[in-house]
C-alpha cells in the first residue's frame, strides 16, 4: 500500500510534525479574521473535504480497503441538513447529531455486507451502494430529484449566528475536523487501532491471535461513515445548496485522491491532500476552464512518479 | 505427564472431492511433552494441522482440547483457548515493531481489542515476562526495530516469540527450524528443549537431528495416514517408518 | 400493456444487453488477465462516439467514417497503453483505481476542450433510418436492429478471436488462470498491449453506435461503465460466457424493470428502484455468491 503507516517515527520528527500542523491550524483559524469572504470560505471549504478525507482514510490506509463509496455518507450529511431545514429544524445541536446516526446506521448496514469483501469485490460493492443512494437521492422528487433544491435554512448556533456567515462556518467546520481528527488519532492509537492495523497486515494472524477482525473493521466503518456526514452537513451550507452531485462515484474519486496526496494512513496527510486539492482546484480553475484535465494530469503523475504523498515527502525532508 | 492429552483428535477424515487428503488420524499431544510429526513432503501435515487450529474445517471425526469437542469453535477462539500456532512463513506485521507484535498478541489473548481511547501499550510498557520472551529467542536487543529490518532467522524467532506471549497451552510449530543455519539450529534446538515443561508441543520437522533430541513421541504421516506412531527408539526401528523415507531421511549420525 | 409494446422493449433490452457486452468483455478480459481495474473505459465510448461525429461531418460515406474512426481509436487505445497503462499492472488496486480516474478526467474534459460542452449530433444516412416491419402489426426502427446485428457480429469475431487464434488461446488462459500465462512462453507486453487495445475498441464500437441515438456529450460513458461493472460482477470477473449472459440479463432485467417497477411501486419508489436495481443485484451477487454466475474465484 502507498504511503503505508510509518510505525513509530522518532520523538524529534513526531514533534516537528505535530507543531507545523499547530502553525498550520492556527494560520487556518486567523485567515477568517481577514474579513475576506472569498478566503474564509476557502477555510471552509477545505475543513469540509478534509473531514471526508480523514473519514474515508480510516478505511484506506488504517484498514487497507479502497471505498469508492464514501460519497454516499457524505450524501447523506447533505441531505440530511437539508431535509431537515424543509421540516424546520436547523439547530446545529440536532442537524449534526442525526446526520450523524442516519449515517451510522446506513454506514452500519453497508459495512455489515461489504466488508465479508475484501479487495477489488470491496471497491465494486461500496460503489454499488453509493449509486443506490445516489438514486435514491436523484428520485427524490419532493426534493428536486436531479436538480437539488436549494438549502431551505442555514444550520444555526443560535440566534443572529448561523452556517449562512462565512466566518461561522469557516470556525465550526475548523472545530469538526479538530474534533474528527483527535477522535481518530486517539482511536487508532489505542488497543482498537493496533486490531485494525493488525487485520490490514495479516488479518490470517490476528484470528491466529485469537481476534475476528470483523467486529472491529465495521465499527470502523460506521464510525467513519458517521463523520464523513459531518462534513456533509459543513457542505450544504456552503453551497447553500443540496444536490445528488455530492453523492456520485466521481465525488467519492476525489476523495480519494485527496487520500492519496496527501498519504494514505496518516491522518494529517489527508488533510494536507483536501487543502492541497482545494486550492489546486481554486488555481487551475481560475487559469483555465479545463482545470478538471489539469488535475487529472496531476492525479496520473502523482500515482506514476511518486511513492508517497505530500505527508511523506515533508517527512523525509525532516528526517 | 499429565494422565489425559491437551489435545487429542479421533479418526478425522478430510477429502477434497475425490482426494483424501486426511485419512483417520489420531494422535494426541500431552502437557509437558514434545509430540513430533514427520512425514515426507506432500504427506498433508500442513492440513492437518489446519484442521487442529481450525483453518479448515474437518469432514468427519472429532477434536478434542482439554477434554471439550472443539470442531466447531472457530480459529480465534480456538486461540484464546490455548492453542498457539508459529506458521513454517513466519504471519507478522509489516508495519509493526518487534514489540508491538507482542503486545499485539496481548491484546488478543486478553480480549483487550475492544479498547478505543486509551493509549496502547507501547515500546516502554513491555512486561517483565514479555521482556523475558524476547530474551529467550534473543530479541531484546532488535524490539524496537520494524519487520522490514529483520533478518530471516529473527523473523522465525519473532513467530515464535509471539506464540509464547499468549495463554498458550499448546504449541503447534511448523518447521521452526527449516532454513536456519547449523548455529541457529542447534540454538533453536535447545530453546525448544526449554520450552516442554511449560507446554504441550506437536512440532512438524524435516530435521531428524532435532526430532530425535527433542522428541517424547513422534508420530509418522505418509499418505495423510499415521503409519507409525511410538518413542524415538521404536520409531527408529520401525520398517514401514524406513521404507516410507526409503532410508534417507533416518540416517542419522 | 400490449404485446407490440412488450415484444418492443424485448429487443431494446436485448440491444442494451449487447452494448454492455461489449464493455464488460473489455472490462473482464482486462481484469482477468491483467488484473487491472480501469475507470476509464467509459472514457473509451464516449471517444468512440465523439470520433464517429466528427469522421461522419468530415467524410461523406458513414461506413468510411465508422472506418476512420475505429482506426483513431485503436491508435490512442496503443498510445495510452504503452504511456500511461503498462506502468499500473504492477501497482495496487488503489493506485489503479486512482490513475484511471485520473485519465477519464483527462479524456471527458480533453473532448470538451476540443469539440465544446454543447453535445454533438451524429446524422444517420438515410439508407440507415426508418423502421423495419417485422410483422403485420409490429415494426422496430431499423438502425436498432442494426447496431444488435452488429454487436452479435463483434460477438462472433471474438468468439473466433478467442476460440480459433493462438493470440485468442493465450488471452483465454490468461483471463481464466493469470499464472499461465509466462508458463505458456508468450510475449507479455504484446499480449497486455493486444487486450487492452481490443476492449478499448469494443468500448468504442459501442460508442460509435449508441452515437446517432443519443446525444454525444463528455461523460457519456460513465453511466454505462458502472453498469457494465454491475454486469461483470453478476457473470463472475475473467469469464466472457459470463460477461455475455449477464449482459443480456442486465440489459433485460433494466429494461424490462422499468416498465414494471412503477406500476408495481409507484411513481416515486418504481422509479428509484428502476434506477437501482442493477446494483442491487450487483450487491446482492457479491455478498451471496462473490464469484458471479460463471467466474473463478478470485484471490
Amino acid at each position: 500500500m502507498t504511503g503505508a503507516h510509518v510505525i513509530k517515527q522518532s520523538e524529534a520528527k513526531n514533534l516537528r510534525l505535530t507543531l507545523t500542523f499547530c502553525a498550520i491550524f492556527i494560520l487556518a483559524l486567523l485567515v477568517p479574521m481577514l474579513e475576506q469572504v472569498y478566503y474564509t470560505k476557502l477555510i471552509a471549504r477545505i475543513s469540509v473535504f478534509a473531514i471526508a478525507a480523514v473519514s474515508l482514510d480510516l478505511i484506506v490506509g488504517f484498514s487497507g480497503r479502497v471505498s469508492l463509496g464514501h460519497a454516499a455518507f457524505f450524501g447523506i450529511g447533505v441531505y440530511s441538513a437539508g431535509i431537515l431545514a424543509q421540516f424546520g429544524i436547523a439547530q446545529i445541536w440536532l442537524v449534526m447529531p442525526i446526520a450523524f446516526l442516519v449515517a451510522g446506521l446506513i454506514g452500519c448496514f453497508i459495512g455489515a455486507i461489504s466488508l465479508r469483501t475484501s479487495g477489488l469485490y470491496f471497491i465494486f460493492i461500496t460503489l454499488a451502494f453509493s449509486q443506490m443512494i445516489f438514486f435514491i437521492a436523484q428520485g427524490l422528487r419532493m426534493y428536486g430529484g436531479d436538480d437539488g433544491f436549494r438549502l431551505p435554512a442555514a444550520t444555526v448556533w443560535f440566534e443572529g449566528v448561523d452556517l449562512s456567515q462565512a466566518k461561522v462556518l469557516a470556525y465550526t467546520m475548523l472545530g469538526v475536523l479538530l474534533a474528527v481528527t483527535y477522535v481518530a488519532h486517539r482511536i487508532m492509537s489505542s488497543n482498537f487501532g493496533q486490531v485494525i492495523i493488525a487485520s490490514r497486515d495479516n488479518s490470517r494472524k490476528v484470528n491466529s491471535l485469537g481476534l475476528q477482525p470483523y467486529p472491529y473493521q465495521l465499527t470502523l466503518f460506521t464510525l467513519s461513515a458517521c463523520m464523513c456526514a459531518l462534513g456533509g452537513v459543513g457542505f450544504a451550507n456552503l453551497n447553500e445548496y443540496v444536490s445528488p452531485a455530492s453523492i456520485s462515484w466521481v465525488q467519492s474519486g476525489e476523495f480519494l485522491f485527496m487520500v492519496i496526496l496527501g498519504s494514505a494512513g496518516t491522518l494529517l496527510g489527508p488533510i494536507l491532500g483536501a487543502a492541497a486539492f482545494v486550492t489546486l482546484e481554486q488555481i487551475l480553475s481560475a487559469w483555465t476552464e479545463y482545470w478538471m484535465f489539469y488535475l487529472g494530469v496531476i492525479l496520473m503523475l502523482r500515482v506514476l512518479f511518486l511513492k508517497t504523498g505530500l505527508l511523506g515527502l515533508i517527512s523525509k525532508q525532516g528526517a | 505427564m499429565s494422565q489425559s492429552p491437551i489435545l487429542e483428535t479421533v479418526d478425522i477424515v478430510k477429502s477434497f472431492g475425490a482426494l483424501m487428503v486426511t485419512d483417520r488420524v489420531s494422535l494426541s499431544v500431552y502437557s509437558g511433552e514434545l509430540h513430533a510429526l514427520i512425514g515426507p513432503n506432500g504427506a498433508g501435515k500442513s492440513t492437518l494441522i489446519n484442521q487442529i487450529t481450525g483453518e479448515l474445517e474437518v469432514n468427519s471425526g472429532l477434536i478434542y482440547f482439554e477434554g471439550e469437542m472443539i470442531n466447531k469453535v472457530t480459529v480465534a477462539a480456538r486461540s484464546r483457548l490455548g492453542i498457539s500456532r508459529a506458521y513454517q512463513v513466519p504471519q507478522l506485521f509489516g508495519s509493526m515493531s518487534v514489540a508491538q507484535h507482542l503486545i499485539m498478541a496481548e491484546i488478543a489473548s486478553k480480549n483487550q481489542g475492544f479498547k478505543m481511547w486509551a493509549k496502547s501499550a507501547g515500546l516502554d510498557d513491555l512486561s517483565s515476562s514479555q521482556k523475558s520472551i524476547l530474551q529467550q529467542v534473543g530479541l531484546l536487543h532488535l524490539a524496537s526495530k520494524p519487520t522490514a529490518a529483520l533478518a530471516h532467522g529473527e523473523k522465525r524467532q519473532l513467530e515464535l516469540a509471539i506464540c509464547l506471549s499468549s495463554k498458550a497451552k499448546l504449541l503447534i510449530l511448523d518447521e521452526p527450524l527449516a532454513g536456519l543455519g547449523p548455529t541457529e539450529s542447534e540454538q533453536m534446538i535447545e530453546l525448544l528443549r526449554s520450552l516442554k515443561s511449560h507446554f504441550g508441543i506437536l512440532l512438524v520437522e524435516h530435521d531428524m537431528d532435532a526430532v530425535f533430541s527433542l522428541a517424547d513421541r513422534v508420530s509418522v504421516l505418509v499418505n495423510g495416514a499415521i503409519i507409525a506412531s511410538g518413542t524415538v527408539e521404536q520409531i527408529k526401528n520401525d520398517p514401514l517408518v524406513k521404507s516410507a523415507y526409503l532410508g534417507e531421511e533416518l540416517d542419522v549420525h | 400493456m400490449s404485446l407490440g409494446l412488450f415484444i418492443e422493449q424485448v429487443f431494446n433490452g436485448l440491444q442494451l444487453g449487447m452494448i454492455l457486452f461489449l464493455m464488460a468483455v473489455g472490462v473482464t478480459l482486462t481484469f482477468g488477465v491483467m488484473n487491472l481495474i480501469n475507470l476509464a473505459h467509459g472514457s473509451m465510448l464516449m471517444i468512440g462516439a465523439f470520433l464517429i461525429a466528427f469522421a461522419a461531418s468530415t467524410v461523406h460515406s458513414f461506413g468510411l467514417a465508422i472506418l476512420l474512426a475505429m482506426v483513431m481509436v485503436f491508435a490512442l487505445s496503443w498510445f495510452i497503453e504503452k504511456v500511461l497503462v503498462k506502468h499500473l499492472y504492477a501497482k495496487t488496486h488503489l493506485d489503479q483505481v486512482l490513475a484511471s480516474f485520473g485519465l477519464s478526467i483527462v479524456l471527458n474534459d480533453g473532448v470538451i476542450m476540443i469539440w465544446g460542452r454543447e453535445p454533438l449530433y451524429v446524422n444517420l444516412p438515410s439508407w440507415l433510418e426508418g423502421p423495419v416491419q417485422l410483422t403485420p402489426t409490429f415494426s422496430y426502427p431499423l438502425y436498432r436492429l442494426v447496431i444488435t446485428g452488429v454487436a452479435i457480429l463483434a460477438g462472433l469475431v471474438l468468439w473466433y478471436l478467442l476460440t480459433k487464434t493462438r493470440l485468442g488461446m493465450q488471452i483465454r488462459a490468461g483471463a481464466e488462470k493469470r499464472e499461465m500465462i509466462g508458463a505458456l512462453g508468450v510475449n507479455i507486453n504484446f499480449l497486455f498491449t493486444a487486450v487492452f487495445a481490443m476492449s478499448a475498441i469494443l468500448a468504442a464500437l459501442g460508442g460509435v453506435m449508441l452515437g446517432p441515438m443519443i446525444s454525444v456529450q463528455s461523460g457519456m460513458g460513465d453511466p454505462l461503465l458502472i453498469l457494465s461493472l454491475a454486469v461483470v460482477v453478476i457473470g463472475g470477473i475473467g469469464s466472457l460466457k459470463g460477461a455475455l449472459y449477464a449482459a443480456l440479463l442486465v440489459g433485460l432485467v433494466d429494461t424490462l424493470g422499468r416498465m414494471v417497477w412503477p406500476s408495481l411501486l409507484g411513481a416515486l419508489v418504481g422509479n428509484i428502484v428502476s434506477n437501482a436495481a442493477i446494483y442491487i443485484l450487483m450487491a446482492l451477487v457479491i455478498a451471496i455468491r462473490p464469484s458471479g454466475l460463471f467466474g473463478r474465484q478470485l484471490q
